[in-house]
């Protein structure tokens, strides 16, 4: 079925019928090119929605501070709520089961300069946990760690275009810089995902900054992560008993909404998931339609061939064509249109989306792409049911006596 | 010399609406290998209904039709193919060659079918081009040729796979008078090698080249006769 005389009867019949050809050919490289782009865009939808949460862990509660907005034991409203360090030992201390690690955050802007040069940048006071939650990324030197908390150090680690902006081509590790009328050692450099502004802070430990502010112990922020494996609902969990523990610990009335804030980014990333999937659910069920179109397209397109071909099939079958004979070449010649054109469909397709990269990122579309193994199933499936939308035709033709096929004069 | 096709009390009947048309009623006749017989009759006396069903591209309602002492009957579609693959040639008043193939391709596709070889396939095919004298156009599409190098071309298809029967319907009745007579000037020749032909015809000069003409009327035959065979050469310049 397969010879070289097949293949030669093949393409000479798509030699000698070049528009039939190309009619059959367009409609599917159309239908799967549609496809692609359709799921390619769908994806770069969903990798926006990723690119939000990329640069953070995912498994984190962000704990703010705020002024309490109901009476509640003796306390006036409208008290400002303090986090110091006790807060951190205490949570340690009352949620081991969840807690994986947690960290404080202070932040101030301050003016560093090195040499010459000098510029405003956002200080953060954290602890070492600090690097696990930002998902920072050491490129040179080392992280602060607890002995520099414990030691209350003067090191910072700043970020890469804090070290561009300074040092220039120069390297900071172990350079003095004056930050905010203190001097700090750099002992580390770090890039981050975030973005631009991610990289224009500087890190010193959190115990360094209470120092300098007159030895206190308060704190702005904690950050705290859960075990990932305790899974959504434990974490929605903990989020119920860590709020509930902090306000008892606070004096905050259990129904005041002010006094603290906890943002808890597993539940944003949870809810941002589902929009995307729903969106991602149209975006399918509009591929799916044009697959559907494109089988339909081509089902025409071999309704139409085999009538006319009726009369060369009826000659074909007069001189001995078996309807095997007849079938397999309607059906091969059909697969083999499909599947060069699907290809062809399947491959401008990703091109398109290659090309369009982050074009589109004003849109919330970045980087679409599609998944290849998808790409190739959605063109076999077009290419499957192409056959068997011939089939049905290519039988009847097969049946036809060929008496009567050659009847039309 | 040994019975080429035998046909014993055939019908035919075709349904047209509400009616039934009984096309053959009753045929029996034999011919002999090596025959040239004309089958004539108006339009309607059933001839080209007959030309089918011995041609297994129709089938008859009753009857018995031999072929070379091989009953045909209960034949489903493949097996209908391969038989007319092997013991039939055609020739169709409309040529029908295939339009995009060339006269070689053309003559060679009977063969194809067979499941010979490319090379040998047109080797053969070549053979009988030039044996109805085409050697030289066998590169050419249907549409450069002319009317009789069409039938040319199409007999020397009819021919490659060295069929039992060769069958004619009509084969010049889209000739002119010279054309037709240097047609049947080949087919005659390829009579005298001890070919089995079948001639469907209405004109009654063609009819009178061959060496018997079997007369249809209403679906019966009316007259079967052997006749003095009239050279077509003589009328060729």
């Amino acid at each position: 079925m397969f010879s070289r005389d097949t293949w030669k009867e093949i393409f000479l019949s798509i030699k000698k019928n070049k528009l039939r050809t190309f009619l059959a050919g367009f409609t599917v490289a159309l239908g799967i090119l549609i496809f692609v782009s359709l799921v390619g865009l769908s994806n770069g939808l969903k990798n926006t929605f990723d690119e939000f949460f990329r640069d953070d862990a995912t498994n984190v509660f962000f704990l703010f501070r705020g002024r309490t907005s109901m009476p509640y034991k003796g306390y006036k409203a409208n008290r400002q709520i303090e986090f110091d360090n006790s807060d951190l030992a205490d949570i340690k201390k009352t949620f081991p089961q969840y807690l994986e690690y947690i960290t404080p955050r202070i932040s101030r802007n301050a003016l560093v300069a090195y040499k010459e040069e000098s510029n405003n940048y956002n200080t953060r006071a954290v602890g070492p946990a600090h690097q696990e939650a930002e998902k920072t990324i050491i490129m040179k030197g080392r992280y602060l760690n607890e002995e520099d908390i414990k030691n209350k150090t003067k090191y910072a680690v700043i970020g890469r275009l804090v070290e561009d902006d300074l040092f220039g081509d120069k390297n900071s590790l172990g350079q003095f810089i004056d930050l905010g009328g203190s001097v700090f050692k750099v002992i580390g450099v770090y890039q981050d995902e975030g973005g631009d502004n991610e990289e224009r802070r500087i890190y010193i430990p959190y115990t360094t900054r209470q120092r300098i502010e007159k030895n206190n112990d308060e704190i702005d922020q904690i950050i705290l992560a859960f075990k990932p494996d305790i899974g959504y609902a434990g974490a929605m969990a903990f989020e119920t008993a860590l709020r509930k523990f902090i306000k008892e610990k606070k004096y905050i009335h259990p129904d005041d909404q002010n006094g603290l804030f906890i943002r808890n980014v597993a539940d944003q990333l949870q809810q941002n998931n589902q929009f995307a999937n729903v969106l991602a659910i149209v975006f399918s069920f509009f591929a799916l339609g044009t697959l559907i179109a494109g089988i339909i397209g081509i089902s025409n397109i071999m309704v139409f061939v085999v009538k006319e071909r009726t009369k060369e099939l009826g000659i074909r079958k007069a001189l001995g064509a078996t309807p095997r004979a007849v079938i397999g070449t309607i059906l091969l010649e059909s697969v083999f249109i499909t599947t060069i054109s699907g290809y062809i469909g399947m491959l401008i397709g990703v091109f398109v989306l290659r090309s369009i990269g982050d074009k589109l990122e004003d849109y919330f579309i970045m980087n679409p792409y599609i998944d290849t193994g998808l790409a190739v199933i959605a063109t076999i499936i077009l290419i499957v049911f192409g056959a068997l939308a011939g089939y049905v035709p290519a039988r009847k033709a097969a049946k036809i006596k060929p008496i009567v096929a050659l009847q039309d004069n | 010399m040994s019975t080429m096709i035998e046909i014993k009390d055939l019908h035919k009947s075709y349904q047209m609406g509400s009616n039934a048309l009984h096309v053959l009623k009753g045929l029996n006749f034999k011919v002999e290998e090596g025959e040239l017989v004309a089958i004539m009759g108006s339009s309607g006396s059933g001839k080209s209904t007959l030309l089918n069903i011995l041609g297994m591209l129709d089938v008859a309602d009753s009857g018995e039709y031999w072929l070379d002492k091989v009953q045909i009957k209960n034949m489903n579609e493949t097996k209908a193919a391969q038989y007319r693959n092997k013991f039939l040639g055609f020739i169709f008043q409309s040529f029908n060659l295939i339009n995009y193939k060339t006269a070689l391709e053309n003559v060679a596709l009977p063969l194809y079918y067979q499941g010979m070889g490319r090379k040998s396939r047109q080797e053969k095919a070549l053979k009988y081009l030039e044996q109805v004298g085409l050697k030289d156009w066998s590169h050419h599409l249907p549409n450069e040729l002319s009317g009789g190098q069409k039938q040319r071309v199409a007999i020397a298809r009819a021919m490659v796979t060295e069929p039992k029967v060769l069958l004619a319907d009509e084969l010049t009745g889209a000739l002119d008078s010279t054309t037709s007579f240097e047609v049947m000037d080949l087919i005659q020749n390829i009579n005298d090698q001890g070919n089995t032909i079948l001639v469907v015809t209405h004109e009654d000069d063609i009819a009178h080249m061959c060496k018997r003409i079997v007369h249809l009327r209403d679906g019966i035959i009316v007259k079967d006769e052997k006749i003095k065979q009239k050279r077509a050469s003589e009328y060729v310049q």
